[in-house]
């Protein structure tokens, strides 16, 4: 592998890290802590939607991420080659 | 049958299953006694990571504390499963592509220095020891309570159990039987939620049914929320700790979570980087099973007390709460003598634990001598949550003892998994690498199996005298795992300028301030104890929630050391370079 396709390989990994933390963040810092008061005023059937997001929404979202991480990756992986 | 005989049955056929899959899984070589050969496959490396992951603590504390909690305890349910987003995408793959057994390994290696590698061991070594010290006593207590034995007799069982596979298998052993261990755990856990929803709801999934409504059609947390502002206490969705330390410990947690070395460790044995990429994603999903029934469950428990007991006679009291107070788990002091329990906020007693004494009250209540001021007469135990549920909901007695099975394969893999840690550290970061560093893979293994020995006794011996300071467990060990191991790795994948004097600095500077806080506000031996309160602490953060403020110091010091001192060597970024490409990863080094 040269230099150049080393660089972009590592490029888009960062890319895909930065979008995927950042909802990361969302879910759990934003919806479940820093704007729950708001969201708790949002109601998804008998549960408060901040509180949702606490105790369950973020966790879901957690598993979803990193199942989408290892699809990114194999896919970017095979692109530059460097899968096993 | 009666609960004890079907107790003695259940625990007895799992005990005989781990064991044997410990004679069957030996370990030949230290390749498999430290990372089971990198052979293990992804989903059984996910079951063992959850395994791992899941202590007694977990298995029966986590929902009592968020009954007894709230919207609060949502800090465990985010900061325990978020860290592994974190490993993921951040630390495992990378890890995997670096090949070698352990953490210092990394730290010692990509910071060229014997002094990161020594820092990175006395880290390990402290956070495994704190941690593992709370372990055996949780498996002393739940042999205890499930098995009718002392706890010092339940922690001598649970050691001999423990040193049985561990000194056998070392990581293998243990990977294999974690994985039987996490499919006792979630059956045990599962069972008894399952059937306590469909009682409260008619909905068998618990994660729908706490959002469900009852026969009466409220919603239940409406309901609940009622019961508990009708009382005086805080509505249970909105909960009472301030906006900034739910922030920091739920980060403190996660970034603890991403930093443990006994987590870490699992990934080294896989195969592949991309297997190590998913196993952390079959981790989470497995731990996310328990970790999202719990707050259902805590729910029904919570609304299910508040119902039955609050102005309740005494003397129409239904039968697990009477059969729990004899266990000493529930207490009850009639302070206004109208026969009528009052389940208000505050403490019913002085001090942590209920003192029985001698002689029944009016009622035929157990007395006791520490009864608080406080209008509110009732004590309950948190753990009694998970506990009582089968009785709770009418279950038969095989479920009961299946989960006693549980909440010891939780307890049991947790210690494991950490003991390895600890005996890794011994012989392979201090032994193999400082003082004897010619020593064949032979004589590594011996003194690897002796490690273990050694880990086992001195745990054991945490777990009969526990410190005082094993209450603040948690705090601790997230915290120092926060504010150095995370960071420390995390600069050494991403930055590839990150030298050994950022890194060793940084590390210092971050243990330092986090042991310092948690010295001086929640053990507080430094400082006046008078001025040991909360509206001392530094930006309203309390000591669970440091480890981040720990963190950001370490990658601060770090990132400044490190522009005004010489950039690692070109080696050194020749190692970056190659854990950033996944393949080759081959299997885990024998070095």
């Amino acid at each position: 592998m040269d230099l150049n396709a080393r660089k972009k390989y590592w490029k888009e990994n960062l890319k895909y890290l930065s979008i995927l933390l950042a909802i990361w963040f969302l879910v759990s810092y934003g919806f479940g802590i820093l704007l729950v008061e708001e969201l708790n005023t949002i109601r998804l059937g008998g549960f408060k939607l901040g509180f949702w997001f606490a105790q369950q929404g973020s966790i879901y979202v957690f598993v979803v991420l990193i199942f989408v991480y290892v699809r990114l990756m194999n896919k970017l992986d095979k692109k530059y080659n460097v899968n096993e | 049958m009666g609960i004890q005989t079907w107790t003695f049955i259940i625990v007895g056929i799992t005990f005989a299953l781990y064991i044997g899959i410990a004679i069957w899984s030996r370990a030949g070589s230290t390749k498999e006694f430290y990372v089971a050969g990198g052979g293990v496959s992804p989903l059984a490396n996910g079951l063992a990571t959850a395994a791992d992951w899941m202590s007694a603590a977990s298995f029966l504390g986590m929902a009592g504390i968020i009954a007894f909690s709230g919207y609060d305890g949502s800090v465990y349910l985010m900061g325990w499963t978020g860290g592994y987003v974190l490993l993921a995408l951040l630390l495992a793959p990378y890890l995997r592509k670096f090949g070698k057994f352990t953490v210092p390994d990394f730290i010692g290696d990509r910071y060229y220095s014997n002094i990161a590698r020594t820092v990175a061991v006395i880290a390990a070594l402290f956070v495994s020891f704190t941690y593992v010290a709370g372990q055996m006593r949780g498996v002393g207590v739940v042999f205890s309570r499930f098995l009718d034995v002392e706890v010092n007799t339940g922690v001598y069982i649970g050691m001999t159990v423990v040193l049985f596979y561990a000194f056998l298998g070392g990581m293998k052993g243990i990977t294999y039987t974690q994985v039987a261990q996490y499919c006792v755990l979630i059956f045990a856990f599962m069972v008894p939620a399952i059937f306590i929803s469909i009682l409260a709801t008619g909905n068998p999934i618990p994660q729908l049914g706490f959002g469900s409504a009852g026969e009466d059609g409220v919603y239940l947390l409406d309901k609940l929320d009622g019961l508990m502002t009708d009382l005086g206490f805080t509505a249970y969705t909105d909960g009472s700790k301030s906006m900034t330390d739910v922030f920091f410990i739920t980060a403190a947690l996660m970034l603890g979570t991403a930093g443990l070395p006994h987590v870490i460790i699992r990934f080294f044995t896989v195969p592949k980087v991309k297997d190590a990429r998913q196993s952390a994603g079959y981790a989470l999903l497995f731990i996310a099973i328990l970790y999202t029934t719990a707050p259902a469950i805590a729910v029904f428990a919570r609304t299910n007390l508040m119902e039955t007991v609050e102005d309740t006679p005494y003397s129409e009291i239904p039968a697990w709460f009477t059969k729990w107070e004899d266990t000493g788990l529930i207490a009850w002091s009639d302070k206004n003598n109208d026969g009528k329990i009052q389940y208000l906020p505050g403490s019913a007693i002085e001090g942590k634990k209920p003192l029985f004494v001698e002689g029944k009250g009016t009622s035929g209540e157990r007395l006791i001598s520490n009864a608080s001021a406080s209008a509110n007469e009732l004590y309950v135990d948190r753990d009694i949550t998970v506990l009582a549920n089968p009785e709770i909901a009418n279950l038969p007695n095989w479920v009961i003892a299946l989960v006693a099975a549980g909440g010891l394969a939780a307890a049991l893999s947790t210690a494991a998994g950490l003991l390895l840690v600890i005996s890794t550290s011994i012989s392979h970061d201090l032994i193999k690498k400082q003082f004897a560093k010619d020593i064949s893979d032979k004589r590594e293994l011996l003194i690897a199996r002796l490690s273990a020995v050694l880990a086992v006794i001195v745990a054991g011996y945490f777990g009969i005298n526990p410190p005082g300071f094993v209450a603040s467990v948690v705090a601790l060990a997230f915290g120092l795992a926060a504010s150095s191991f995370f960071p420390a790795i995390v600069m050494g994948i991403f930055s590839k300028r990150m030298n050994r004097e950022g890194a060793i600095s940084g590390m210092i500077a971050g243990l330092g301030i986090t042991t310092y806080y948690i010295a001086r506000f929640k053990l507080g031996w430094i400082g006046d104890p008078e001025t040991n309160t909360p509206e001392n602490w530094w930006f309203g953060i309390s000591p669970e929630g440091f480890g981040t403020v720990g963190m950001l110091v370490n990658f601060a010091v770090a990132l400044l050391i490190s522009r005004f001192t010489a950039a690692p060597p070109d080696s050194v970024q020749q190692i970056v370079e190659d854990i950033r490409i996944p393949s080759g990863a081959g299997e885990a080094m024998n070095h």
